[in-house]
């Protein structure tokens, strides 16, 4: 039909459309305005110095030296200790790292269940859709909803007590590190599940025949086959975690009774005091850790061919 | 394959029930909670049945806050970071089609924002809008800095901040949408003659359309619940999540629930609502003989 259209002269050319540029250019110019433009400021207000009333434009590495303050005296004196920039920092890494390995092991059980073990499609996309729901709904809301749980008279502590294995109601339950762990697990375990669903159901079931018929045992298979062939949304679902548990600070105070420090909830509280220079400067160091094992993880994977 | 299950599937099965029961258990915890008596607290045992907190909510709302205004606000963003959502991961979703110079870039950047912690994108937007706002105060002519305040707001700042965290989801559903589709039906519409807007139109847009409402269901319930980004992009004002937040420590009674079981209603009834159009979308086609994308 091309070849009728193309032979009659007073036709226009078939028009091509609006160029790819145009139609990706609105996407482009809102990641320019709101991402790209912020963080470059980002970078350079960290340089920058502040007083009480404003902040002054200036080069000077007061903001990341003062970060550190004394923090190598009191690691090199005679009773070494943390400087509480660092203990934050440590604190903030030790949460995301337990929340990590226990979404990645429960995230991955979930998944291979519902990639190998269920049999039905339609079970299958309820099922799924069972553990996305939740996701669409106010993390807030889902935080709030462990406190008639948890709390000193709460659920957990009334049952135990009247069974007597407490004598006292257990106050780690609540605004404790255990409380923000659990939330996370709670808000989080989902994007560990989405992407290793994704490469699971990728995988061609004869590879997992063969190794049976070879005389692999469950594990063997799980171990030689599954698992590397897992290994692009393992990748991917643990950068998620990672990175939304190391820059959180919603989480972290809601559940910790504003108690727990973490770098989120540091840079937070240097923004509510307008004091943007040092949080800036806190926001890039964070950035790095994170950027890099991005790039990292980046280059292990091409996402795109994920989808 | 084997007609037995194996003992790893009753294993398995049990730990994701146990995972439903971890996922939704709290959720209908206060729901149940937020029908409490009059007397009730903020645990078990309930003490009677009632509407009591949701009246309460209704005609009173939270102590120190306007939140029915809040809530309005919220309403009216996320409808606007839905619609925005829809249309530019639309249009970067056919570009991305095609070949253009600095695609490669630009999807790196949208992938990094989706992984960039939220903290730094927030702390990144409020500098700027405050760069900008004294910028316009001390160099913009008398008419507009006179009674200048801010240009910080829901729909400027806070905007542009829910949109970093929804549209690559929608980019990367686009994705997804067109990886599935079939060139071959735009080619036939075109060499029947169709412009490429016409092809748009009548073929590829009913093709993909049921997968469409999934991108505006990402805007839509990401905005609704967002925190993270808006913390320090949204001026004044805050939205009905943020609201919530500073609120969880000081309300002590009831009314904290009756407003979580109402805004996990809104969010509820957003998703019943798209997987009814995503149903109603794909019979449609199914009647029409076209295929799904």
């Amino acid at each position: 039909m091309r070849v009728s259209t193309a032979n009659m002269p007073s036709e226009p050319q078939i028009e091509k459309g609006l160029p790819a540029w145009v139609q990706a250019l609105p996407l482009a110019a809102v990641f320019a305005i709101f991402f790209v433009v912020p963080l470059f400021l980002t970078v350079m207000v960290s340089f920058w110095n502040y007083n009480e009333y404003e902040i002054l434009p200036d080069f000077t590495a007061r903001n990341y030296l003062e970060a550190f303050e004394g923090c190598l005296d009191r690691l090199l004196s005679t009773a070494p200790e943390l400087c509480t920039t660092l203990k934050t920092y440590l604190t903030t890494l030790r949460i995301a790292t337990v929340v990590w390995l226990i979404t990645l092991i429960l995230g991955f059980a979930i998944a291979y269940f519902l990639a190998f073990h269920v049999r039905s499609l339609s079970v299958q996309i309820v099922l799924f859709l069972l553990c996305t729901i939740p996701f669409w709904t106010s993390n807030v809301i889902r935080m709030i909803s462990w406190i008639p749980l948890l709390g000193r008279n709460g659920l957990i502590n009334q049952t135990l007590l009247q069974l007597h294995v407490i004598k006292q109601p257990l106050e780690w339950l609540l605004f404790s590190d255990f409380a923000v762990i659990l939330a996370f697990v709670h808000l989080y375990t989902l994007f560990m599940i989405v992407p290793i669903f994704n490469s699971m159901m990728r995988i061609d079931r004869s590879l997992v025949e063969a190794a049976t018929d070879a005389g692999a045992s469950g594990w063997q298979t799980l171990a030689n086959v599954i698992i590397p062939l897992s290994k692009t949304g393992i990748v991917i679902g643990s950068i998620f975690v990672l990175t939304i548990v190391m820059g959180d600070f919603v989480t972290i105070g809601v559940m910790g009774g504003q108690q727990i420090a973490s770098v989120g909830k540091m840079i937070n509280t240097q923004m509510g005091a307008l004091q943007f220079p040092p949080a800036a400067a806190h926001a890039v160091i964070l950035l790095a850790s994170v950027l890099m094992s991005i790039w990292g993880l980046t280059r292990l994977v091409d996402i795109r061919k994920e989808l | 394959m084997p007609d037995r299950r194996p003992a790893a599937f009753y294993w398995l099965a049990a730990l994701f029930a146990l995972f439903v029961l971890f996922l939704y258990g709290p959720m209908i915890t206060i729901v149940l909670l937020s029908f409490q008596g009059p007397d009730g607290g903020l645990t078990f045992p309930m003490n009677g049945v009632s509407i009591h907190w949701f009246n309460k909510l209704w005609s009173d709302g939270l102590p120190n806050v306007d939140i029915w205004a809040a809530f309005g606000r919220s309403v009216r963003l996320g409808l606007v970071v839905m619609l925005l959502t829809v249309l530019l991961s639309l249009l970067a979703g056919l570009a991305y089609r095609k070949r253009f110079k600095g695609s490669e870039a630009l999807l790196f950047i949208v992938i990094a924002s989706l992984i960039m912690p939220s903290i730094v994108v927030s702390l990144g937007i409020g500098l700027e809008f405050r760069l900008i706002d004294d910028a316009i105060k001390k160099y913009a002519p008398a008419v507009i800095a006179d009674g200048f305040d801010t240009a910080m707001g829901l729909f400027s700042s806070a905007l542009g901040a829910h949109l970093t965290w929804t549209s690559p989801f929608g980019l990367l559903i686009m994705f997804a949408i067109f990886n599935r589709f079939d060139p071959r039906y735009e080619e036939a519409a075109r060499d029947l003659g169709a412009s490429p807007w016409q092809a748009l139109r009548h073929v590829v847009l009913p093709i993909i359309g049921a997968s469409v409402v999934g991108i505006g269901l990402f805007g839509f319930t990401l905005s609704w619940d967002e925190i993270a980004r808006t913390s320090q992009a949204v001026g004044y004002l805050n939205t009905l999540p943020l609201e919530l937040q500073g609120q969880t420590t000081t309300v002590t009674t009831p009314v904290i629930y009756a407003l979580g079981t109402l805004t996990t209603a809104v969010s509820l009834l957003v998703i019943a609502a798209a997987f009814a159009a995503i149903l109603l979308l794909r019979r449609r086609q199914a009647r029409h003989g076209l295929p799904a994308a």
